[in-house]
């Protein structure tokens, strides 16, 4: 894995990317560029290919054209747990938790730590994953009292939390979540935007995908909007209004 | 991974007095298994005191009865409960554990004469064993790999181990000829049957792979959301491989105890105790569903169907309660689990 990039320096740029299946360009050379400590929102309307440019990125999809580069050197995934593996981690929207299991063998989930008992009998180490949960969930901003409940037992935001607290833990340095706050009540909705500000503040990169023009001008650094596959606009948000995104979005 | 964390809000403080009455449910709910076997032996001694005078609890002989009769069905549900708990059921378990009994008579018989006693049981009974993980490891692929839904796989299985134990049984009980085959199945230390002993270190070291491996770990997130597990880099086809073997050597081990204690191998010696073995992991807690369940609630609900079975026995009432009794417990377990589930559930879905 990686070192952490200064805060304001390139992390992943993406150059020319095209995608097509078959006969149906989903991206057509498509460039942007998120640096750490960057919150970059995607937009865009249906079909536009913002979930094609995510899964490009997280090695769901193989590129048809184009490159990606990480920290300045191009790389390339020939699956999503490569991705995961130098740094790149998505938050699906379904969550992909098991929900029966605690927070910490959430995160442990797949890498589990041992110990041995009584010397030689190797058994899960559920103090280090309580005490990983502790701290990661901390650094999130959660404080949670019961480490040893599954993790049904919370709410859709505290899940969310659960969520990007494993990919934090496992240092990730891009975090891509597609629609984070759509399955969302208002307050769970609020909690997740800052949790992509403590993500913002670590020096991290997110990438998120929103159709609400509210969230995105809470949090997100940049915005890029995206129209049938190709880039329609990029803009600073403390530089644009909602009128111009969206101008942008039906194109115009 | 150092910055620090900025002043925010408190995440919802107030939740957490729901989650403790949750956390109570789920407790009673888990342990209801053990209260059920409570509520029964009390049931049995207040009735035996009050109609012949006699103990039920406390008369070894009831004690060690029950647990003879619990082995089979207990070692069928250990197994039984990891794959439950994996979301999937092992129909095939019953005939395995026929097929590994026939196994391990023909094999002691035919090794008896040249290698002697001691050898002829060591060895037959391991291949017996061995010889319950192949249709273990059919019933793996074809859930694994196939994607065949593990229902519908296994009672193919069933029907297969059950035609191939009745072939090599050629249509009858096969008598072992093996005086220390004989003794290990019937003989005892301090009291305590080998075959008892036997299967208490077999459900301790099930014990043991559920709640403490990576295996067992993997097992529960599985069962709760495949999706998940594979996600995280779990190899879910490389797991359900190995699940499925270890059901069928579960019922392999009770196959050859089953031949140990009565000195001959039957095919249909499982028959009656597959559904005795679902039942188990049921009445101990485990959701059909998958996702839950533990080994210690599993060996409970194994001793409620023997407590019922042996204790209709006892105070002489006619057999056919025994199916009742076994039935309702089911059901009233099946709805505990659910009325759990829509209680714990119910954040889930919002
Ligand atoms: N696997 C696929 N096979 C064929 N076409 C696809 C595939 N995935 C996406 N497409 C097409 O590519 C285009 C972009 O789709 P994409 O899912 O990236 O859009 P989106 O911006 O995420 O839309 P939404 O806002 O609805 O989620 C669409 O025309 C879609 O039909
Ligand atoms: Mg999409």
């Amino acid at each position: 894995m990686s070192e952490m990039t200064p805060i304001g320096q390139p992390l992943l740029e993406v150059r020319n990317l095209s995608k097509n299946f078959g006969p149906v360009q989903a991206l057509n050379d498509l460039t942007m560029m998120v640096r750490a400590g960057e919150v970059v929102a995607l937009a865009g309307d249906n079909g536009a290919g913002k979930t094609t440019l995510i899964k490009a990125i997280s090695g769901v999809y193989q590129p048809s054209s184009g490159e990606i580069l990480l920290q300045g050197k191009p790389v390339s995934f020939a699956s999503p747990q490569e991705a995961r593996d130098i740094g790149i981690e998505t938050i699906y929207q379904d969550l992909a938790l098991a929900d029966n299991l605690t927070i910490g063998a959430n995160i442990f989930l797949g890498r589990e730590p041992m110990r041995r008992a009584f010397g030689f009998l190797p058994v899960l180490d559920r103090a280090k994953m309580a005490e990983a949960a502790k701290s990661t969930m901390a650094l999130l901003d959660f404080h949670v009292s019961r480490l040893d409940a599954p993790v049904s037992n919370f709410s859709g935001g505290q899940r969310q939390a659960v969520a990007i607290g494993r990919a934090v833990y496992w240092n990730a340095q891009i975090l891509i979540m597609d629609e984070p706050t759509a399955a969302l009540g208002v307050p769970e909705q609020r909690k997740v935007i800052q949790l992509i500000h403590q993500l913002k503040a670590q020096g991290r990169g997110v990438i998120f995908i929103s159709h609400n023009l509210q969230d995105i001008f809470a949090v997100a650094d940049r915005i890029v909007v995206l129209r049938r596959g190709v880039q329609a606009g990029e803009r600073r948000i403390s530089e644009t209004t909602h009128d111009e995104v969206v101008k942008l979005m039906v194109g115009g | 991974m150092t910055s620090p964390p900025a002043a925010t809000s408190h995440v919802a403080p107030q939740a957490d007095h729901a989650d403790k009455a949750r956390t109570v449910l789920q407790r009673v709910a888990d342990l209801r298994a053990w209260l059920f076997l409570a509520f029964l032996i009390f049931g049995f001694e207040i009735w035996s005191r009050l109609s012949f005078g006699g103990t039920f609890l406390f008369n070894p002989f009831n004690i060690q009865s029950i647990a003879v009769f619990a082995v089979a069905p207990l070692l069928l549900a250990t197994g039984q409960t990891f794959v439950i708990i994996s979301g999937g059921i092992d129909l095939s378990m019953g005939f395995i554990m026929g097929l590994a009994a026939v196994v391990a008579a023909h094999v002691i018989n035919w090794l008896t004469p040249g290698l002697g006693f001691w050898p002829a049981v060591l060895l037959g009974s391991l291949v017996a064993v061995a010889v319950s993980a192949i249709p273990g490891f059919i019933n793996g692929l074809l859930v694994a790999l196939l994607k065949v839904p593990p229902f519908i796989g296994t009672l193919g299985m069933f029907g297969v181990a059950r035609g191939v134990a009745f072939l090599l049984a050629g249509g009858t009980t096969v008598p072992v000829k093996n005086e220390v085959f004989a003794a290990l199945g019937n003989g005892k230390i301090y009291g305590v049957p080998y075959i008892i002993l036997v299967t208490a270190v077999f459900v301790l070291v099930m014990h043991y792979l559920l709640g403490q491996t990576r295996f067992g770990q993997h097992n529960y997130a599985i069962g709760a959301n495949a999706q998940a597990a594979r996600r995280a880099g779990i190899n879910i086809k490389w797991h359900l491989l190995r699940l499925y073997i270890l059901s069928g050597m579960c019922a392999g081990l009770a196959g050859v105890l089953y031949a140990a204690r009565f000195s001959a191998g039957a095919a249909q010696a499982g028959e009656p105790l597959l559904l005795d073995s679902v039942a188990a992991v049921v009445i101990g807690g485990a959701s059909l569903f998958g996702g839950s369940g533990t080994i210690l609630g599993t060996v409970a609900g194994a001793f409620v169907i023997a407590v019922i079975q042996y204790g209709l026995v006892f105070i002489n009432v006619a057999p056919f309660w025994q199916f009742i009794s076994v039935g309702v417990v089911i059901i009233i377990s099946v709805l505990i689990d659910q009325a759990q589930r829509r209680f714990s559930g119910g954040r889930q879905s919002e």
